[in-house]
């Protein structure tokens, strides 16, 4: 092969091909990687008549090394001299479309789905169609399946005669005898129909998709209902009646709760794509009906639906439908047994006080969400509160105020460190939306209390929730409520509270900044110097981090006299660690 | 003609053979999944939804005390009562009803168990639509999405009382004396076989336990649907290894395979081959293959003892697949390499020898002492010995420097003494052979500390080919689309 001949120029290029056939896996694939600079080096004719044959015949090897040289050949149109010659690749990809391991196969398919766009049109019909029919009618189930996502892509492009084929063979895979076959059709069914002409959309795919969605295996089924928005999308509306709302119907009712799962899932799709009339009639009693599914599972899916549905109903009579028969099924959901679909809902639900108005949600939402506040799942109430924004807009969040309270310090205390931290999260929201007032009198001991938390987790996040609450409140607000408490923890007989002084401090400096020279100045330098004498060597070198911190807010003046000496004393301490951040403070200070 | 067995194992009576894992374990460290599996309550079924309305039953005489001209019309309508379900979760829930289905149910095991001439052949789609109503259902979701089948309880069926006596009725239908293939197979078609394999996917153990012996009973003697079921057990396992991951019975049903395996007619088919090729071996990939190994390398040997030319598609293949990372599994495929040795013709074994070897040397040379002593016990095997000693000349050369490298530097003292007792087998094996290979294995390590030195030359240098070979065409190309398109 290539470089054996004697050229010595391409000497390296041997190198990289005699690695194409170690024995070690990993320099193969190494030199698959490059396959792109043996076919420059070689040029576009050698690359055609001699590397890619190579390639062909060596195919059998790992699933690795399948998969790079799958996605490389998927690059190779102007390695081979371009689209004129793009054909070249399709042996390999073929036989690559053909081996089991999945991802090799998928990897094929998609190389072929890209470079067949580069086939000309009489190509296609001479080199690519043929390719898909052989694989269409292939020994094995595998390039069976491969088959199935190729026939889109040819379609369009191709001959009246081809096109009718391709239909054939596609209606062919939809009755296969192996059900993986049928899973990779019903997955591309809805592909296949776009590009369809809309009179075979209704001849063929409607057949087919009714087929497929009473398939005897739940597995082909539930694959139809994806299909089925793009085939509802495809015909006009008077025509979906008849040939589409049986089968939908059906797999809303379908007795493996797989299927029912994914109708529910596809809910939002499936009411867009059938259009608002259908809706009304049909998809709010189906949509009930998974509301009240027995399995937890579909119950949750829909849950998580409620929203968007409702708010895609049509207008005219929204609040109609959702008074008269989505909240009825809403208020069961708030008492469910199964805590997933509980918080699935409590994702959603305070979504629909924007759409129900401001009487609505007091008179009906309200003592959803307060129910679900005092849920016994710390998740249900977290996403209650996590969406509190919505509620805010609609009817002001004093209405909840009363019960938020128990609720925020309940999860503040929770014994999970998790539940804790994710409240900490929805801090700066809330005090936003509650106000200062209320957040100093009632939520700022909590925020207080994490700083002494006992896992650093929390003591972490506490601190940067101070940051976001002083932006929010300014830094008027942090000198009176927060400095004084956290200077106090300064003296604290725990070194990770002392500690943790340092860090709150590190942060306010950085929101307040140069115009409040003077707290800093009068207030936390002092502290901070004093703790340099800690007996803890964290401590110390902590305050070392902290001055460096605090260093370009302060005056010369302070600098000098009061910093400087501070540094070089612990530039001169027994612990390493000290001495090295002292001595970086010093550096980046410029008080050196 | 192919025969088949009944296995071994399986039970005449499912409910003696199986216990359910204690749930007190003495360690004393409460396991996770237990903490859980109290909490949840036991499985909903999925069936009880499409009953559309409860039906009051009357308790009707017993069979026994029905003269003989009664007793076919009595039967039948035993059997349509039965057809009744009722809510398990709800444990309370028509108490009366349940243990009316419960004795009536008890009585038509009895009676096709022990009286003869019961099963006439009207009888027969009553039978089958009752059992069908019955355990033909969409399996509910597990309640535990990261179920581990070795770590986890599973999730018990909660209808179990009732399901347990119609599996058993089934069980007792198809083993009656009276039990008429012909007049069974107009309704114990291809249908209701697939229904039967989709339910071994069942959480619950006691479950899969009988459907193992009624598939079993059904592939026995059901002659027209064998074909059929290993087909479908095909799809099942083609679709646990490249699409899901997932199925609960994948051991029952290798349990099956492994006796049917055993009456294959000679010489294989080619479907047969094609089986072991595609779907056996390529099982060994599955992530949760300690659950079925037993059973996998239980098949694969039965293939092997069947027709010992297939020897080399097994070896080859589970090299193929050879764990890189799993160690637990290493240890696994070693197991099932020695089970295969253990009945492997000398024949054969020349054939595979030095690939195979090549990969024992890696393993002996492995970091985990578990893989290491695994594979250095082959030498404790007679039969797998006396095939090395006869093929001294090909294998000591291919792990003669494994061995002398790892009895040198291995961390682990059993390793070591265990590596000293294979080199002094070699050395009675072949003494001129091991001279040789130790003077050219201390040449050779002299040359390698040599190239070593070079070696951090070359690691760079197919970086620098790259990029010069790169540079020299681009300039070359320079213009041309080609720079343009494939810069790296």
């Amino acid at each position: 092969m290539a470089g054996a001949d004697g050229d010595d120029s391409l000497y390296p290029i041997a190198v990289l091909i005699d690695e194409l056939r170690n024995e070690d896996v990993q320099l193969r694939l190494n030199s698959i990687k490059k396959l792109s600079t043996i076919a420059l080096a070689l040029g576009v004719e050698r690359t055609r008549t001699e590397l890619l044959p190579f390639l062909t015949d060596t195919i059998y090897d790992e699933d690795e090394v399948l998969l790079a040289l799958a996605e490389q050949l998927g690059n190779f149109t102007m390695l081979v001299g371009g689209p004129e010659y793009v054909h070249c690749l399709l042996p390999p990809l073929e036989s690559l479309a053909t081996v089991e391991e999945t991802v090799v196969r998928d990897k094929a398919v998609e190389s072929l789905r890209k470079i067949s766009q580069e086939h000309s049109p009489v190509d296609l019909e001479v080199h690519f169609e043929p390719l898909v029919k052989r694989l269409a009618s292939g020994d094995w189930f595998t390039s069976r399946t491969s088959a199935c996502g190729l026939f889109s892509v040819c379609y369009p492009r191709v001959s009246s005669t081809v096109k009718a084929e391709i239909r054939q063979h596609f209606r062919t895979l939809c009755s296969d005898d192996t059900p993986m076959v049928r899973r990779a059709a019903a997955s591309k069914l809805g592909e296949f129909a776009k590009v369809l002409e809309l009179d075979y959309v209704k001849s063929d795919i409607i057949s087919l998709f009714t087929a497929l969605a009473s398939d005897e295996q739940d597995s082909v089924r539930l694959l139809a209902v994806e299909a089925c928005v793009s085939i509802a999308t495809l015909l006009p509306q008077e025509d979906l009646e008849t040939l589409v709302m049986p089968t939908l119907r059906q797999a809303a009712e379908d007795k493996s709760w797989r299927v029912r799962y994914m109708v529910a899932d596809k809910f939002s799709e499936l009411q867009k794509a059938v259009g608002p009339e259908i809706t009304k009639n049909d998809l709010v009693p189906a949509f009930q009906n998974l509301l009240k599914d027995c399995e937890a599972e579909v119950r949750a899916a829909a849950a998580n639906k409620v929203k968007e549905f409702c708010e895609n109903l049509p207008e005219d009579n929204r609040e109609q439908i959702i008074m008269t028969h989505i909240l009825p099924c809403v208020k069961e959901l708030v008492s469910d047994t199964n805590q997933h679909v509980k918080s699935a809902l409590a994702s959603v639900i305070m979504g629909l006080s924007t759409i129900l108005g401001k009487d609505n949600t007091i008179e009906h939402l309200l003592p959803l969400f307060l129910a679900q506040l005092k849920d016994e799942c710390p998740e249900v109430r977290l996403n209650i509160i996590s969406n509190l924004d919505c509620v805010n807009e609609v009817i002001g969040i004093r209405q909840l105020s009363q019960s938020l309270l128990p609720a925020i310090v309940e999860l503040a205390e929770d014994a999970k460190w998790r539940v804790r931290l994710a409240i900490i999260e929805y801090m700066p929201l809330l005090a936003g939306q509650l106000g200062v007032e209320f957040f100093d009198e009632k939520l700022n001991t909590l925020c207080m209390a994490w700083l002494i938390d006992h896992v650093y987790a929390i003591r972490e996040a506490a601190t940067c929730n101070l940051m976001k609450l002083v932006e929010k409140f300014g830094a008027e607000w942090a000198q009176n409520t927060i400095v004084p408490k956290v200077l106090g923890m300064a003296n604290d007989p725990n070194y990770l509270h002392r500690m943790t002084t340092l860090f709150c401090i590190n942060v306010i400096v950085h929101c307040c900044g140069y115009p409040y020279r003077e707290i800093t100045t009068k207030q936390m330098l002092p502290v901070v110097l004093k703790m340099s004498n800690d007996q803890v060597a964290n401590v110390r070198f902590n305050v070392a981090k902290s001055l460096q911190k605090i260093g370009p807010v302060l005056d010369s003046n302070a600098l000098q006299t009061e910093v400087k000496p501070v540094l070089e004393k612990l530039a001169s301490d027994t612990d390493m660690d000290v001495k090295y951040f002292a001595q970086e403070a010093i550096s980046v200070l410029a008080l050196a | 003609m192919e025969t088949t067995k009944l296995p071994p194992s399986s039970p005449s009576s499912p409910t003696t053979s199986f216990s359910v894992p204690s749930a007190e374990k003495v360690d004393g460290f409460p396991r996770r999944s237990m903490r859980r599996a109290r909490q949840r309550r036991s499985h909903s079924s999925s069936q009880f939804r499409y009953q559309s309305s409860q039906v009051e039953l009357t308790p009707l005489p017993l069979l026994k005390d029905a003269p003989v001209a009664e007793l076919h019309d009595l039967f039948c309508k035993k059997l349509q009562q039965c057809c009744v379900l009722f809510d398990f979760l709800d444990c309370v829930a028509d108490l009366k009803g349940k243990e009316i289905k419960r004795a009536a149910l008890n009585e038509l095991v009895e009676s096709v168990a022990t009286s003869r001439g019961v099963l006439i052949e009207p009888l027969y789609p009553e039978a089958i639509k009752m059992i069908s109503v019955n355990i033909f259902r969409t399996l509910p979701p597990s309640e535990n999405p990261e179920f581990d089948p070795e770590e986890d309880e599973p999730t018990l069926e909660a209808s179990w009382p009732h399901l347990q006596l119609v599996y058993e009725f089934f069980l007792r239908f198809l083993e009656s004396p009276d039990f008429q293939p012909s007049m069974a197979k107009r309704y114990v078609d291809q249908k209701f076989v697939l229904q039967l394999l989709e339910l071994f996917d069942s959480e619950d153990p006691r479950e899969r336990e009988y459907l193992k012996t009624i598939l079993h009973r059904v592939y026995g003697k059901l002659l027209g649907l064998r074909a059929y079921i290993r087909k479908q057990i095909n799809n099942i396992f083609l679709r646990f290894i490249y699409e899901t991951e997932h199925f609960n019975g994948v051991a029952e049903l290798l349990e099956i395979l492994g006796s049917i395996i055993n009456g294959f007619a000679l010489p294989l088919k080619a479907e047969h081959k094609q089986f072991l090729v595609r779907v056996l071996i390529p099982l060994h990939t599955a992530k949760s293959l300690s659950i079925f190994h037993a059973q996998l390398a239980y098949c694969v040997v039965q293939f092997m003892e069947k027709d010992a030319t297939v020897t080399e598609y097994i070896i080859r293949g589970l090299l193929k697949y050879w764990p890189k990372t799993c160690t637990q599994k290493e240890v696994m495929f070693l197991g099932e390499i020695e089970e295969i040795l253990d009945v492997i013709e000398p024949s054969q074994f020349i054939r595979v020898q030095e690939p195979l070897f090549k990969q024992i040397a890696a393993c002996i040379s492995s970091p985990h002492f578990q893989v290491a002593e695994r594979a250095l016990y082959f030498w404790n095997n007679e039969y797998i010995l006396s095939l090395i000693e006869e093929n001294c000349q090909v294998i000591l050369p291919l792990v003669f420097a494994t061995l002398y490298r790892v009895s040198k530097e291995h961390w682990n003292q059993t390793i070591v003494s265990l590596i000293y007792n294979v080199l002094k087998t070699f050395m009675e094996m072949n003494s001129k052979l091991f001279d040789d290979l130790t003077a050219s294995y201390k040449v050779e390590k002299q040359k390698g500390r040599n190239r070593r030195l070079l070696s951090h030359v070359s690691d760079g240098i197919y970086s620098i080919i790259h990029h010069i070979i790169f540079h020299i065409v681009s300039m070359y190309c320079l213009g041309h689309p080609l720079n343009t398109d494939h810069g790296s």
